[in-house]
């Protein structure tokens, strides 16, 4: 077995213009994920939008710069995660394509055992 | 038989060994190291015994299975040296069914009653999460058996940049857990495409060269083909399996037309039918219209059934260039794409003369994915030279011209061009 970390994506404005309806059944649909793959999840967040994510990178001297947003400014941005275990690769993936994402889609990431 | 005689049959029964029983032996030894790279030294190892031992033993019967029964054995060896139970180095997934610990030594004897794994093989190294092009490089490499120094010649790549590309690819199987199984039935059919299409365009890359002196790159058309027959005996009952052999062996039984005595390219109307392969086209004939019956039929299929209206036409002339508008038509639903496209609107110019033809093409101007494709500028050209524009016609093929790198295209071009100014 391995765990995976799977990295939703989407577009955080689709998300803002989604009205309360829309944005309740998606979240209904994320509880029905959740229930159906409660045997293989080992975790899962969502995230605040980057608007309120602040970088933190070392500097040359020693220091660390402190700024406001996300380290990468894209479209599709990680709104949430779910880490789960699979046998393999494929049965990561056909977890992966039933995770909820209607304004992006999701990364698949192996977690890397450390020894 | 002489020292000399003895050495050149047995390196000739070991290169043959090597050609037919690469992707079975590697795939058999896999099963024992689930970690590629072991598995291949030990297949090489096995390999190179194989010089050794055989001009004293003789040739074993089934030189699959001695290789096999060799390269897992030493597999076995290096395990224990290794220590088998070392969990930090990154292992092959695999079906629950066979455990790493379950590999005994009685196992490995008994090498000709080793299941065939080179599919597991195929569909490990043609994995969707594994980048196109890497899928190709790592099949020629571990279902060929080509050197990574080989497979950068086939793909005019340095050396390095192969290495790796291939050991980048290698680790994501490991890293990510991409399993060594054929898929689950309900993944089966996208999963072969995949397979599919690696080997379709290991074939259509060595059929005409991107770039060089040479039209054909016979290494990899051969290469392919053997790919093709390998899927074909595994999966017998697959209509797109079938359907991309028959499209292989019905568009390769043209090659020894393709190009006159002078390496000069022929195009398919101006070439002499007769020295077409036969045998290869009986075979593509049966193979595609076999395949034809999966309702409704795939991609390869429909491209091996319009070779075959070409493979069986009397002449160009005489070709069914209605049957191939209407196949090139079903084909641009199951398969919409823009060379496709381009195909169709050249058969209706020969279906409906070549005014109807480049009206088709001229419909096309402003697909973007055509703006660099030679044979877009190369077939208006042709039709505005049959419809007498003159001028028109010199500036298509000047365009395609700039589009091509391949010398013999840039010879053929050159020379309509030239015919142009009588």
């Amino acid at each position: 077995m391995a765990e995976y970390l799977v990295l939703i994506y989407e577009d955080e404005s689709r998300w803002e213009s989604t009205d309360p309806d829309t944005a309740g059944q998606i979240m209904a649909s994320h509880r029905a994920f959740s229930q159906e793959h409660a045997a293989s999840i080992r975790g899962g967040n969502a995230l605040q939008p980057t608007a309120t994510a602040t970088a933190v990178r070392r500097d040359t001297s020693g220091g660390h710069t402190i700024t406001d947003g996300a380290f990468a400014e894209t479209k599709e941005a990680l709104g949430g995660y779910y880490l789960i275990e699979a046998a393999d690769l494929d049965e990561a993936l056909r977890i992966a394509k039933e995770v909820p994402a209607p304004f992006g889609g999701v990364e698949v990431r192996p977690i890397r055992v450390l020894d | 038989m002489s020292q000399q005689a003895l050495r050149a049959s047995v390196e000739a029964a070991v290169g043959d060994a090597h050609r037919r029983e690469w992707a079975f032996v590697l795939a058999a030894t896999l099963r024992v190291t689930r970690d590629i790279d072991l598995a291949e030294e030990c297949v090489q190892d096995a390999f190179a015994k194989a010089l050794v031992t055989w001009p004293e033993g003789g040739l074993p019967a089934s030189p699959g299975a001695w290789l096999t029964t060799v390269a897992r054995r030493r597999a076995l060896d290096l395990l224990r040296r290794r220590d088998i139970h070392d969990r930090s180095l990154p292992l092959l997934a695999r079906s629950g069914t066979d455990d790493a610990g379950q590999v005994e030594e009685a196992a490995v004897e008994a090498a000709t009653e080793v299941p065939d794994d080179r599919l597991r093989l195929i569909f490990t190294c043609c994995h969707p999460a594994i980048a196109p092009g890497s899928r190709v490089a790592l099949t020629l490499r571990l279902i060929c058996g080509l050197t990574t120094a080989e497979v950068a010649r086939a793909f005019l790549v340095p050396e390095a940049t192969m290495a790796a590309r291939i050991t980048r690819a290698k680790k994501k199987i490991a890293a990510a857990h991409i399993p060594y199984q054929v898929p689950a039935l309900d993944e089966l059919p996208a999963r072969v495409e995949a397979v599919l299409d690696v080997v379709h365009l290991l074939f259509t890359t060595g059929h005409t060269a991107p770039a060089g002196t040479e039209l054909v790159r016979l290494d990899l058309v051969e290469r392919s083909i053997e790919l093709a027959r390998m899927l074909a005996s595994l999966l017998p009952d697959d209509a797109d399996v079938a359907g991309l052999l028959a499209l292989i062996l019905l568009t390769d039984a043209r090659r020894s037309a393709r190009v006159d005595s002078e390496g000069r390219l022929v195009l398919l109307a101006e070439q002499d039918r007769s020295s077409w392969d036969r045998r290869a086209i009986m075979k593509g004939v049966g193979l595609a219209s076999r395949a034809l019956h999966q309702r409704p039929p795939g991609r390869y299929p429909l491209m091996a059934a319009i070779a075959a209206v070409h493979a069986e036409a009397p002449s160009f002339e005489a070709t069914d260039w209605a049957e191939i508008v209407g196949l090139y038509g079903q084909l641009a639903q199951v398969w919409p794409s823009p060379v496709v496209a381009l195909n169709r609107a050249v058969a209706v110019g020969f279906a409906q003369g070549p005014a109807a033809g480049l009206a088709a093409l001229d419909a096309l101007a402003s697909e973007p994915a055509l703006a660099g494709y030679p044979y877009l500028a190369s077939s208006r050209a042709d039709f505005l030279r049959l419809l007498g524009r003159t001028s028109d016609a010199r500036l298509a093929y000047e365009e395609a011209l700039m589009l091509t790198e391949n010398a013999v295209e840039r010879h053929f071009l050159t020379q309509r061009l030239q015919q142009l100014d009588r």
